[in-house]
C-alpha cells in the first residue's frame, strides 16, 4: 500500500509497520506455547527438559523447510510426509546394508523431485495434483521397500543425531543452524531473491531474463533435498522406520510455514518463521500436552486446539491491520 | 461434428474411457468371469468417492486455497453418531441419518467460524478442526460396535439390474449438484467467487454468506457419506474416512475442476471416480500387491492430469 507521507506517518504512528508485526508474530507464538509450558510446570524450562521435549524437533524443521521452498514459488507439496517416510524405509534398509545402492536410490529420488518441478512449469500444472499423485507413488515404494515397521538405522546417522552439545540443547543449535543458513541462503543471495521473485511476480522474472524453469526445477530439488534431510534425521532419531512414519509431516509442515509467517501465493515466506512456527508445533503436540494431563483419546484434539487458540492470539494482535 | 471435435479437450471423457480400458483389462483377464459383479463393486464403490468428491468440489471452486481437510475425520464421527443413534433398530434410520447430517452441518459451521473469525487459511483452519473432530471420534467411538439395522445395510447392498441403489441416489444428488452449480444464484455465485472473490463482491454477492453455505454444505455432504459407508461396510469406525482425504481431492481434479477455483465439473466426478475404482480392481485381479497398487495410482494420476494439459497460460 502507497500512501501519501502523511498518511504513511499517521498509520506509523498508531501501529507497529506490517512487516514487523509479520516477523513478530511467529515469535509472539513461541512464547506463548513457552509460557504455558512454564506455567504448567516450570522445571521444564532447562537444558534436559528443553533436550527431552525438542527431541523430534529437527526433522520436523527439516520438512517444514522443505515446504517452505515449495510454497515460495506458489506451490504446495503434499507429498513432503509419504516423501520423509520413504527415505526412512531406505535408510534403515538399503543405506546400512549397500550404501552404495542407498545414496543411489536417494539421488535418484532427489531427481524425481527435480522432475516435478520441471513437469509443473512446463506442462502449467497445478502443483496440487501432480504432488498428491507423488504422496501415492512414495507411499507405494515405502510398502515396497519396507512392507512392516523393523530395520537399523546406520550406526554414524544415530552417532550423528545424538551428538550432546553443552549448555544449549542440540535440538535448538540444529535448528538455529538450519535457519540461519536457509536465511543466508534465501533472504541474502540474488538467486534467493529470483526464486522469492518467481513466486511474487513470475512474468517480472521470466522478461528480466530467468528462466522459470531453472527457479522451479532449483525449488522442488532444494524441497526434495530437505525432505531427504528430514527424513535421515527422523531414522537417526528413532533408530528404526515404519512405512508410514513421516506421513503427517505433510500438514505439519504447511501449519509449520503458514504459522510461521508465510503465505501461500506471492513469495512471501520467511525461513527463520518457518523454523519458529516447526518449533512451536513440535512443543505444542507432544509437550504441552502431557504437561496438561490430557486424556489420550483428546491428545489430536488438543494439537487442533493448541493451533487454533496460537492463530486466534494472532488475529487478535492483528486486528486492524487488515 | 463440432461437439465431436471439442471430445477430446475435455478431461473428464478421458476418464471414463480409462474406466471402459481398464474394465477391459480386468474381464479380459479372468476370461469374462466376474464382468457383472465387477461393476456392481466399482459402481458401488465410486459412489463413496463420487460423494466425498461432490463435497470438496463445492469448496475448492471457491477459490485458490479453499480445500476442506476435515472431511475423512467428519465421514468418522458422522458414521459413529449414525449407528449410535440408529442403535440396530429400523424405526430409528431417518433419525441416525438426521443425526449425521447434524453432525455434518455442525462441523462445516466450526469449519466455517474458524475460518471467519480468526482470519486463517481454510487449509489450516479444517486441518485443525479435523483434529479436534477426530478426537471427539476416538472419545465418542470407543469399543463402538454397533451394527446398522438390517433395513438399512440391506438398502446400502441393494441393487436393481446390478446397479446399486446407492449409485442411484448419488447420481440423483449429483444432477442436483450440476443444476444448483450451473443454473441457480448459489451455484453461479459460488463459482463468481472462485473465478475473482473481490468482483464478485462489488457486483453485490454476500461472499462470506455464500462461503459459510458452502463449508456448510461440504460438511452435510460428509456426514450422509459418513452414514451410507457405515451402512455399506457394516459399521462405523474411525479410519472410515481415511482413504477420502486425497481420494476427494483427485476425483474432483482428475474430474476436470479447476484447482484455482471457479471452473467445476460435476459429472467429471464420475468418471474419475469410476476409473480410479476400477484401476484398484483390475490391478486387484492382478494380483498386484499393495505397495505397486500404491504406485500405478500416482502414477495414473500424474499421467492424467499431464495428458489433459493443466491451465492455460493468462495472456
Amino acid at each position: 500500500m502507497v500512501g501519501s507521507p502523511a498518511v504513511t506517518r499517521i498509520v506509523r504512528f498508531a501501529a507497529p509497520p506490517r512487516r514487523l508485526v509479520r516477523a513478530g508474530l511467529p515469535v509472539l507464538s513461541l512464547a506463548l506455547v513457552l509460557l504455558g509450558i512454564a506455567w504448567l510446570n516450570p522445571r521444564a524450562i532447562s537444558y534436559l527438559g528443553l533436550n527431552l521435549m525438542l527431541n523430534l524437533a529437527l526433522p520436523i524443521v527439516l520438512a517444514t523447510i522443505a515446504q517452505m521452498f515449495v510454497i515460495a514459488v506458489n506451490d504446495l507439496d503434499l507429498s513432503i510426509g509419504f516423501f520423509v517416510s520413504f527415505v526412512g524405509c531406505v535408510s534403515v534398509t538399503l543405506l546400512p546394508k549397500e550404501p552404495l545402492l542407498g545414496s543411489a536410490v536417494l539421488l535418484a529420488a532427489l531427481l524425481a523431485y527435480a522432475a516435478v518441478g520441471a513437469l509443473v512449469q512446463l506442462r502449467n500444472l497445478p502443483s496440487i495434483v501432480v504432488t498428491l499423485g507423488m504422496s501415492f507413488v512414495w507411499q507405494g515404494l515405502a510398502l515396497v521397500i519396507l512392507p512392516r515397521p523393523g530395520g537399523t538405522a546406520p550406526v554414524w546417522l544415530g552417532t550423528l543425531l545424538n551428538y550432546q552439545v553443552p549448555v544449549v540443547p542440540f535440538p535448538i543449535v540444529a535448528a538455529v543452524a538450519v535457519g540461519l543458513v536457509v536465511h543466508v541462503g534465501l533472504m541474502r543471495t540474488s538467486y534467493g531473491v529470483i526464486l522469492r521473485g518467481a513466486g511474487g511476480n513470475p512474468a517480472a522474472i521470466d522478461r528480466a531474463g530467468w528462466s522459470l524453469l531453472g527457479v522451479k526445477v532449483f525449488a522442488f530439488t532444494l524441497a526434495g533435498l530437505f525432505g531427504t534431510l528430514s527424513g535421515l534425521a527422523l531414522i537417526g532419531l528413532s533408530g528404526a522406520a515404519d512405512p508410514n512414519i513421516g506421513n503427517g509431516y505433510t500438514l505439519l509442515s504447511i501449519a509449520g510455514v503458514i504459522l510461521g509467517g508465510g503465505e501461500f501465493v506471492g513469495g512471501r515466506i520467511s525461513p527463520v518463521g518457518a523454523v519458529i512456527g516447526a518449533l512451536t508445533l513440535t512443543l505444542a503436540s507432544s509437550s504441552l500436552l502431557s504437561f496438561l494431563h490430557i486424556p489420550p483419546d483428546w491428545q489430536v484434539g488438543a494439537n487442533g486446539a493448541i493451533l487454533i487458540i496460537v492463530l486466534a492470539a494472532r488475529a487478535l494482535v492483528t486486528r486492524g491491520d487488515r | 461434428m463440432i461437439a465431436l471435435k471439442r471430445l477430446p479437450a475435455k478431461p473428464w471423457i478421458w476418464s471414463f474411457g480409462g474406466a471402459a480400458l481398464a474394465y477391459a483389462a480386468a474381464v479380459s483377464f479372468t476370461g469374462g468371469r466376474g464382468a457383472g459383479p465387477m461393476v456392481t463393486a466399482a459402481l458401488s464403490l465410486a459412489t463413496f468417492s463420487v460423494l466425498a468428491g461432490l463435497a470438496q468440489l463445492f469448496v475448492i471452486s471457491l477459490g485458490p486455497g479453499n480445500v476442506d481437510l476435515s472431511l475423512p475425520a467428519n465421514i468418522g464421527l458422522a458414521s459413529a453418531v449414525a449407528m449410535k443413534v440408529m442403535d440396530g433398530s429400523d424405526a430409528l434410520i431417518p433419525l441416525g441419518i438426521a443425526a449425521a447430517l447434524g453432525t455434518g452441518i455442525t462441523i462445516g459451521v466450526v469449519n466455517y467460524v474458524f475460518i471467519w473469525a480468526l482470519r486463517i487459511p481454510p487449509i489450516i483452519a479444517t486441518l485443525s478442526a479435523s483434529f479436534i473432530i477426530e478426537s471427539a471420534d476416538i472419545s465418542y467411538g470407543r469399543g463402538l460396535q454397533i451394527k446398522p439395522p438390517p433395513d438399512f445395510a440391506a438398502f446400502a447392498g441393494q441393487q436393481v439390474a446390478g446397479i446399486p441403489y446407492l449409485a442411484l441416489l448419488t447420481l440423483v444428488l449429483t444432477i442436483l449438484a450440476a443444476i444448483v452449480l450451473q443454473r441457480m444464484a448459489y451455484g453461479r455465485s459460488v463459482l463468481a467467487i472462485g473465478q475473482n472473490s473481490r468482483a464478485a463482491w462489488l457486483a453485490g454477492i454476500a461472499v462470506e454468506r455464500i462461503r459459510c453455505v458452502t463449508y456448510i454444505l461440504s460438511g452435510a455432504l460428509g456426514g450422509l457419506n459418513g452414514a451410507l459407508l457405515a451402512g455399506y461396510f457394516r459399521g462405523a469406525s474411525i479410519d472410515l474416512g481415511n482413504e477420502y482425504l486425497l481420494t476427494s481431492i483427485a476425483v474432483v481434479v482428475i474430474g476436470g475442476t479447476s484447482v484455482a477455483g471457479g471452473k467445476s465439473n460435476v459429472p467429471g466426478l464420475w468418471g474419475a471416480a469410476l476409473f480410479l475404482v476400477v484401476l484398484q480392481i483390475m490391478l486387484n485381479t492382478f494380483g498386484v500387491n499393495a505397495g505397486a497398487r500404491l504406485i500405478t495410482t500416482g502414477l495414473v494420476i500424474i499421467a492424467v492430469i499431464t495428458a489433459s494439459g493443466g491451465r492455460q497460460m493468462p495472456r
